[in-house]
């Protein structure tokens, strides 16, 4: 193989690579991405079923539920206007508590139950995430002193 | 005055590294060729200076001195020593300015130890360190000084994360820092030979040990980062892909592939542009890390405090650097000869697939790490990229690029033919087609992914043994080793992530004491909890009892702690490890009935994924070793003939 070719080649390779990786990655991405939604989307009824995403807003007081197994919670979600019922089977976060803010995350199901795989709370000010901060503006009047980041590595 | 002195340092230190860096690139022109002789002894007292005002921060950490504000807002006179210790790179500005100072101290190591390299190369190579050190100096000195002081001088301190109380604290960002920042000399090395138009296998061999080293320690940061997360969080996962850890992962990935290609052009002389562009690319990713985890942009207990200003000014210097050196790569590329030629199954072949795969896994991940800021600056669109993306991306190209791992070292460089080396990898072949069969009769069904996992890392076990196939061990030269270490240590945490994904069983209960509840093949009796208290926290203690067969039982200790300055809950899981695999046992919520929330797991092998990790830094540990013997050998052989 002359110098030139070997090149070419090589590059030709090096573009193939890229472009399967861009498209895998690409298509990975349309599948996953687990996009924010809010209570008053859910009960609008424009949030897909099935399909990862997380769900921001705060806990409403006296909505926390037990089931009899004692792991499995039931509670409501609410923004400024409307609510969405979660149900999850796990162990919540310490800060996970009925009137402050919480993200679950998960998928809607077909019955209108958001069903959460995991529950990330929120912390202090200090730590909350952007994404919380914007989606509970109503909040903010709430602060809580500390310096805990949200137990994520 | 403590404080005053570590300040003065790294005024000093910043002033020293322009200082260095005018000489040389004065002492690079014709004329004033004396200039250079400045700048070796200019970068080792300005590393000194950085290693000075570094272990002020850390004097003022250890004795509580609560009229510098940092210490204020981080640190408490009744915290242990070793957190009052760790904890003074437990923070923004004091975790900037060990960046800082692993920098100052890679300059003066590369000022003091560097004689392979010529003498304008590394003359360019220390002055793109010192043009490097320069943006840091001003961020931290401008926009992060650790060594402010507060008045009036409170009585006590905030204290420190809790989730960052933890010996892992003393160890893991040290070590991923050495590896991250250790980087820049390879960066500065690209850049000091573009400079001079120095690319070859001189320069490859010079740069190589660098390289090395900085890989051994992000290899090591990563994998105590992970175990570190594993235990502490409490939620029984090693790997969660938060930004956070793609941002190591990123430069580990550019890291790897350029310790393959470097070899190449050490070796072969080929892949020169290729070489020199990785370089830049993986320190470009350390500085990326930098600002995703530092700038406050994303959430996490790595990003201590939010402050646009500062992300926006690690923004300017990521563009000025990686701009810069993407420039004049591109004006220099031109004049890069072509290296020397190789035919398509090669030692060569296999190692730029091996790159090629490297890079498009780095793609995916960087792709996935930045999409969310990405569509939320464009569109305004809130989105998270999770698990479920990068394991379908990523995970096929890399279980691809292990079954290149296996063939590549089984091929001779330049020319090599298919047929002996389907010979050389019939063994690998056969234990990949017998682990199949035994998971397919014997073990339970399986995912696609892990059975892969599981049966890819048999073969590549096997075949990373290959390459001592016929030699006599003790005159095998230590690189060699080297390589056969790390490529079984990925095998074994491929075993370790497959079996763990596979086979993991979990149960989670609300248990009265004295119930007994069983996961996997274990029987956990769940005793008492009683209440405890520690130096700064209280806890509820649960005592639980483990048997498994007929062996004798193990007791397991829980607990959620509450911390009181800060005010926080932490899960302290209990881990009981066995010869295969572990027990983790968290403790939730009590309920009004007196039942208590248990989450019982056991992890078949999962110890392996950090065993594998310790395997892989090791190998590069022996190369390295090897490596730099071998050099040292072949300069006093040169002597003795001049």
């Amino acid at each position: 193989m002359k110098a030139k070719h070997q090149r070419l080649v090589l590059a030709l390779v090096a573009v193939a690579a890229i472009i399967g990786a861009a498209f895998l990655a690409m298509s990975a991405l349309k599948d996953t991405a687990a996009l924010f939604r809010t209570p008053t989307e859910v009960a609008a009824g424009t949030v897909p079923t099935g399909k990862p995403l997380r769900l921001a807003g705060m806990v409403v007081p006296g909505s926390i539920q037990r089931d009899p197994d004692g792991v499995t919670i039931r509670f409501v979600l609410t923004d400024e206007g409307a609510t969405a019922p979660v149900t999850f089977r796990g162990i919540t976060p310490d800060l996970f508590k009925e009137g402050s803010g919480a993200v679950a995350e998960g998928k809607l199901g077909t019955d209108g139950v958001f069903v959460a795989d995991n529950i990330l709370a929120k912390h202090d000010e200090r730590y909350m995430p952007p994404q919380m901060e914007s989606a509970m503006k109503s909040e903010k009047d709430k602060p809580v002193t500390g310096g805990a980041g949200e137990a994520r590595p | 005055m403590i404080a005053e002195t570590g300040l003065a340092a790294l005024w000093l230190a910043a002033a020293l590294a322009g200082f260095q860096l005018l000489m040389a690139v004065l002492g690079l022109t014709p004329a004033r060729g004396g200039l250079m002789a400045a700048v070796r002894p200019v970068a080792v007292v300005q590393g000194v200076l950085t290693a000075i005002a570094f272990t002020c921060l850390i004097i003022v950490f250890v004795q509580v001195d609560l009229s510098v504000k940092l210490v204020v807002a981080n640190n408490h006179s009744a915290k242990p020593l070793l957190y009052r210790f760790a904890g003074a790179w437990g923070n923004h500005e004091g975790s900037m300015l060990m960046w800082v100072t692993i920098l100052g101290v890679a300059g003066a190591a590369v000022a003091l130890f560097e004689r392979k390299l010529n003498e304008r190369t590394l003359i360019a190579t220390l002055a793109a360190q010192a043009f490097i050190g320069l943006g840091f100096y001003a961020f931290l000195l401008f926009a992060s000084n650790p060594f402010e002081r507060v008045f009036p001088v409170p009585a006590e301190g905030n204290g420190l994360n809790p989730l960052l109380q933890d010996p892992g604290l003393a160890f893991h960002p040290p070590t991923l820092y050495l590896g991250y920042v250790g980087l820049s000399v390879a960066f500065s090395f690209a850049v000091g030979a573009l400079v001079t138009r120095d690319v070859g296998p001189a320069f490859a061999r010079a740069m190589r040990p660098w390289v090395l080293a900085a890989w051994i320690m992000l290899t090591l940061g990563i994998t105590a980062g992970s175990y570190w997360a594993y235990y502490e969080l409490g939620w029984g996962g090693w790997w969660f892909w938060d930004p956070v850890e793609n941002a190591s992962l990123m430069p580990w990935l550019a890291a790897t592939a350029l310790l393959h290609s470097v070899t190449v052009l050490a070796t072969r002389d080929g892949l020169r542009a290729w070489t020199v562009m990785l370089a830049v690319v993986a320190f470009s990713m350390s500085m990326v890390g930098t600002f995703l985890v530092r700038s406050g942009i994303l959430t996490s207990v790595h990003a201590f405090a939010v402050d646009p200003q500062r992300g926006a000014f690690i923004l300017g210097l990521l563009v000025l650097y990686i701009g810069g050196a993407l420039t004049l790569f591109g004006l220099r590329v031109g004049t890069v000869k072509e290296g020397s030629q190789f035919e398509a199954v090669s030692r060569e072949g296999a190692l730029v697939v091996n790159n090629l795969m490297l890079s498009a896994i780095l793609g995916v991940v960087l792709v996935g790490t930045l999409y969310p800021l990405m569509a939320e600056a464009m569109t305004g669109e809130k989105l998270s990229v999770g698990p479920p993306y990068f394991n379908s991306a990523a995970g096929p190209i890399a279980l691809l690029l292990v079954v290149v791992m296996a063939a590549g070292p089984l091929l001779r460089w330049r020319r090599d033919d298919w047929k002996p080396l389907v010979m050389r990898l019939a063994p690998a072949a056969l234990l990949t087609a017998l682990a199949l069969l035994a998971l397919s009769i014997f073990g339970p069904p399986i995912g696609i992914f892990p059975l892969l996992g599981l049966i890819l890392a048999a073969g590549v076990a096997v075949a990373s043994i290959a390459p001592l196939w016929k030699r006599n061990l003790r005159r095998t030269p230590l690189h060699i080793w080297g390589m056969v270490i790390a490529h079984l240590g990925v095998a074994v945490t491929l075993v370790g992530m497959a079996s763990e994904t596979a086979f993991t069983k979990e149960t989670l209960v609300a248990a009265r004491p004295g119930e007994t509840h069983d996961v996997g093949p274990w029987s956990v009796r769940f005793d008492r909890v009683d209440p405890v208290a520690g130096p700064n926290w209280t806890a509820i203690e649960a005592t639980l009892t483990a048997t498994r067969g007929t062996s004798a039982p193990k007791t397991l200790i829980t607990q959620a702690r509450m911390f009181y300055a800060p005010p926080t809950e932490t899960n302290e899981a209990s881990i009981t490890s066995v010869l295969d695999g572990q027990l983790y046992v968290v403790l939730g919520n009590a309920d009004d009935q007196g039942r208590w929330q248990l989450r019982l797991w056991w992890k078949p092998w999962v110890t392996l994924i950090w065993l594998g990790g310790g395997l892989i830094a090791l190998g590069g540990l022996l190369s390295l070793i090897g490596r730099v013997l071998r050099e040292r050998r072949s300069q006093r052989a040169e002597g003795y003939y001049i």
